[in-house]
């Protein structure tokens, strides 16, 4: 009733192929930009904008960054962290050498070095396969930190590698505050994400997902194999090396080489897998659900031991953490391999045809 | 004297390649038969060394706590060929490997959570002293220990082929390992066959335990050492178990040559992806590693 397109006509080419193409779609969209950019700093309290909102916000674009790769272009990989490193400690220096440049620069060079680093990574990409080159990218993740730790330079010679972040000054205005930090975060999340969205719809977008299905077929029919791929692994990693300048200027603040190690990149990894492989959306609801959820397990923990009345110990609860979110993702699995954003979909059609579905 | 240093390093890691290749089994088997990159088998290596160590503490003798840690991994395979693998029949190859990522956190968890965050030390009656007769008579150093881990690393490889080369479950492995389908069509058990790989490479993951918990303690570190098997894994290629010992060789030997010889002129610390780097170039001539099946791509 509420949510359908019956009624829409799409009378010329441009219509026809719009972002969203159902006006419903673009209502929602507005209004949650709206809630996101104006309610939220308006009511959210200092915890929920800078220990919630912005890391979400942040793990999200990481994890669209890693969808680009892995999702969409099929490519596998374990150095997501590695990337999100080379993206802090650059951004870090050209801030810290090139003051006259301005943030938003320096983010965007930031974000081209990890591209950088993601295009010399992804070469091997264009000879090795699946859990080979998964593998492969192991190496990335261990090099790039190993880097980072051994070159004074980059850290600015501190001597136990941590870098501490300086303020960002944009348009004359301090991003000091939580709500700042969580618009400033927001802001190039928007913007990014909308760009992803634009180039999955493209040509490119396109050539990523022939690649994807079936490399061998994809170049049969004139897909250069090595633009493809490459540009896949240069697209991500900048991605991802936006995700890990913000990680430090509008999360953490001070920030060592050993925030990015493999955990992390797993933990993206879990987040395009839950969320959904191949999807924007789910980069997205797969960000939200790994930040929150051990959030509420901490918050049900601390119920259960209220109602029986028993302390129970820091160790137990981080063991049965670590457990229940592991069983979580089998369960995930099983349950619903493609993801949130599946099921996000099943319930939009099921919406479309409510409540009359005969 | 250098010659003999070169050649102190050579088999020190050689035979530290060995204890590699021991973890890097465990892989190979699985993905042998089930095609399924087992991430947990890290997991799995930790769980036997500390369910065996703390055993041992509740005052058991030790083929007593050896007979009921097999028992327990047995169980533990059955139980995540059931739960795990069953339900995930058919799905992509990445689906069971994030599968396997969540069962490590859950091995992870659930082994600390039964037997405690205690680091344990663990003594298999051998001592990681260098062998007396041989520095006596050649003047080159080698740890009793690393020879003792190489003999079991051997006997467990030759044990291994035997099962696979002349057992009746063996020879269906190998069906299984060539084509699901046919394998099925010729009446082969799938899932048996799975809960049995399961429970061998639980096995290959208790004997590694152990040498890898007599040497470095039994402790959270050990889940680390699946880190070290997969340039192992890697370069050998998935599905050989040759692979595993000739790439755990491999690797051994330049990454112990490489700190020595390279370390120093890099500031050190090479150790931690030097092997990956080793692996990745080997990849770039071989795609498939040194042993595996060369894949032919069709449309």
């Amino acid at each position: 009733m509420l949510y359908r397109e019956a009624g829409q006509f799409r009378s010329s080419y441009a219509e026809d192929q719009q972002i969203f193409p159902i006006r419903q779609d673009r209502i929602g969209i507005a209004l949650l930009l709206v809630v996101a950019f104006i309610v939220v700093p308006l009511v959210g309290n200092q915890y929920w904008l800078s220990a919630i909102l912005t890391p979400f916000l942040i793990l999200a674009l990481a994890a669209l960054g890693l969808n680009i790769l892995t999702g969409y272009a099929g490519q596998l990989s374990l150095g997501t962290a590695a990337f999100m490193a080379v993206g802090a400690f650059m951004a870090y220096n050209f801030v810290l050498r090139m003051p006259w440049l301005g943030a938003i620069p320096s983010f965007i060079l930031a974000g081209l070095c990890a591209a950088a680093v993601g295009f010399v990574f992804g070469l091997p990409s264009l000879r090795i396969k699946g859990f080979y080159l998964a593998v492969a990218t192991l190496a990335c993740q261990f090099f790039v930190l190993w880097v980072i730790q051994r070159w004074g330079w980059i850290t600015n010679y501190s001597t136990s590698g941590v870098i501490t972040a300086q303020t960002i000054v944009l348009f004359g205005y301090p991003i000091a505050t939580p709500a700042a930090k969580y618009l400033f975060t927001l802001s190039i999340v928007a913007v990014l994400a909308l760009a992803a969205k634009n180039l999955m719809r493209s040509e490119t977008g396109r050539a990523f997902m022939a690649v994807r299905d079936m490399d061998v077929a994809a170049s049969v029919i004139g897909i250069p194999m090595m633009k493809t791929k490459l540009l896949a692994f240069a697209i991500s990693s900048f991605y991802c090396g936006v995700a890990g300048a913000l990680y430090t200027y509008t999360y953490l603040g001070t920030v060592e080489p050993e925030a990015f190690t493999l955990d992390l990149s797993f933990r993206v990894l879990f987040m395009i897998i839950i969320g959904g492989i191949g999807s924007i959306l789910g980069s997205f609801l797969g960000a939200a659900f790994i930040t929150l959820f051990p959030i509420f397990l901490n918050v049900f923990s601390g119920w259960l031991s209220h109602l029986t009345g028993q302390d129970i110990s820091h160790a137990v609860i981080s063991n049965l953490e670590v457990i229940i979110f592991g069983g979580l993702i089998i369960f995930f699995l099983i349950v619903e391999p493609n993801g949130l954003a599946r099921l996000w979909q099943i319930a939009k059609e099921k919406l479309r045809l409510w409540p009359f579905p005969h | 004297m250098d010659f003999i240093f070169f050649l102190e390093v050579l088999a020190g890691g050689l035979l530290a390649g060995v204890m590699y290749a021991l973890v890097a089994l465990g892989f190979v088997l699985i993905y042998k038969a089930s095609g399924v990159f087992n991430f947990a088998q890290g997991a799995m290596v930790f769980f036997a060394a500390l369910t065996y160590a703390s055993l041992l503490k509740l005052g058991m003798p030790w083929w007593g706590a050896l007979v009921a840690t097999l028992a327990v991994m047995v169980v533990l395979g059955v139980a995540i060929e059931r739960v795990v693998l069953r339900p995930l029949v058919n799905q992509p190859p990445i689906t069971l490997f994030m599968a396997t990522i969540g069962l490590t956190f859950v091995l992870e968890g659930l082994s600390q959570l039964v037997w405690g965050t205690q680091p344990h030390n663990l003594e298999l009656g051998v001592s990681d002293v260098p062998m007396e007769s041989l520095s006596r008579a050649t003047g080159i150093n080698i740890s009793q220990f690393e020879l003792f881990a190489a003999g079991v690393a051997g006997i467990l490889v030759a044990v291994l082929a035997v099962f696979f080369q002349y057992t009746r479950v063996g020879r269906a492995l190998r069906a299984v390992a060539d084509d699901h389908q046919a394998a099925l069509a010729v009446g082969i058990p799938l899932q048996h066959i799975w809960a049995i790989v399961w429970a061998v490479a639980g096995f290959v993951a208790l004997v590694a335990g152990l040498l890898w918990g007599a040497r470095t303690g039994v402790q959270y570190a050990l889940t680390f050492i699946a880190l070290k098997a997969l340039p192992v894994l890697i370069l050998g290629g998935f599905e050989s178990i040759l692979g595993a010992i000739v790439g755990g060789l491999i690797i051994g030997a330049t990454e112990k040559l490489a700190e020595v010889y390279l370390g120093p002129m890099v500031g050190g610390g090479i150790e931690s992806w030097f092997a990956y780097v080793v692996a990745l170039l080997f990849l770039l001539v071989r795609p498939e590693g040194l042993f595996g099946e060369k894949h032919i791509d069709r449309v």
